[in-house]
């Protein structure tokens, strides 16, 4: 018997089903994983080389190029990770369609948000738009 | 009975823990934890290139008690995560899944979670002082 004979008739009818994309959730979550096992390790040896520093040398820090644009591929990997392990999280505990919907696209947008917010700000030391 | 009032199981009460299964949850809480944190370091970074009197208000809050506590709790997150995140890797690469490898691994998860969180603290604080 073949795969689609296994289904019933009101199932095919209703048309429901997997929606494809679980595997790229699955795959992305991993990548980014991998990215951020560097990416962290070397974002605490860089905090704690930053303690005590004041607001002139963590600007300087941050906004020479090399530092920049690690901080930046870390917020992004960082922020995606964290998007959909917040998503799976909230599918696995919270059962009320409705609510999980709303809590699944607060924390998608929140992650954006900052992750946008982060990225800008180290942008903007980088690029010496501060005053 | 409603479903509601059913028991629940695991029977919480009288259950046995097992190292996979708390460090399994402790995952999850860290990965919510280390997302929430996240909110400090837009914050601290957003604040740097606001100016003196924001980024001011950051460190003040950074260096209370409530805000250095923050910082441990977010530090141990990220290693264990980090560590944690590791074992999964490997699992996801069809390695180490018997019983035996999952307890060791556990282990060695809690053990170099430890090592690293308190050399970072050692770290900084012999950077704060120095």
């Amino acid at each position: 018997m073949t795969a689609s004979r296994m289904r019933s008739p009101l199932g095919r009818a209703i048309g429901l089903g997997s929606a494809k994309e679980g595997v790229e959730h699955w795959w992305l979550q991993r990548i980014t994983a991998m990215a951020l096992v560097p990416l962290g390790l070397w974002f605490v040896i860089a905090i704690v080389g930053l303690l005590g520093a004041d607001l002139d040398t963590v600007r300087e820090w941050v906004g020479h190029p090399l530092a920049a644009i690690v901080l930046v591929l870390t917020l992004i990997a960082a922020f995606y990770h964290a998007a959909l392990g917040l998503q799976v999280v909230i599918e696995d505990y919270v059962h009320a369609e409705f609510t999980k919907l709303g809590l699944v696209i607060v924390a998608r947008l929140s992650c954006f948000a900052l992750a946008v917010a982060g990225i800008f700000a180290v942008l903007s030391m980088a690029l010496g738009m501060t005053d | 009975m409603s479903a509601a009032d059913r028991p629940l199981s695991p029977h919480l009460q009288i259950y046995r823990w097992q190292l996979t299964s708390v460090l399994s949850i402790f995952h999850r809480a860290s990965g919510v934890v280390l997302s929430a944190g996240m909110i400090l370091l837009v914050w601290w970074l957003v604040a740097a290139a606001s100016g003196p009197d924001t980024y001011e208000a950051v460190e003040d809050f950074l260096g209370s008690w409530i805000g250095l506590l923050l910082l441990f709790g977010w530090t141990a997150a990220l290693f264990y995560h980090l560590c944690n995140g590791i074992r999964h890797l490997v699992w996801d690469s069809g390695h180490a899944l018997d019983l035996k490898s999952t307890y060791i691994g556990g282990w060695l998860v809690v053990a170099a979670t430890a090592a690293l969180t308190l050399i970072a603290w050692i770290a900084g604080i012999w950077r704060w002082i120095s």
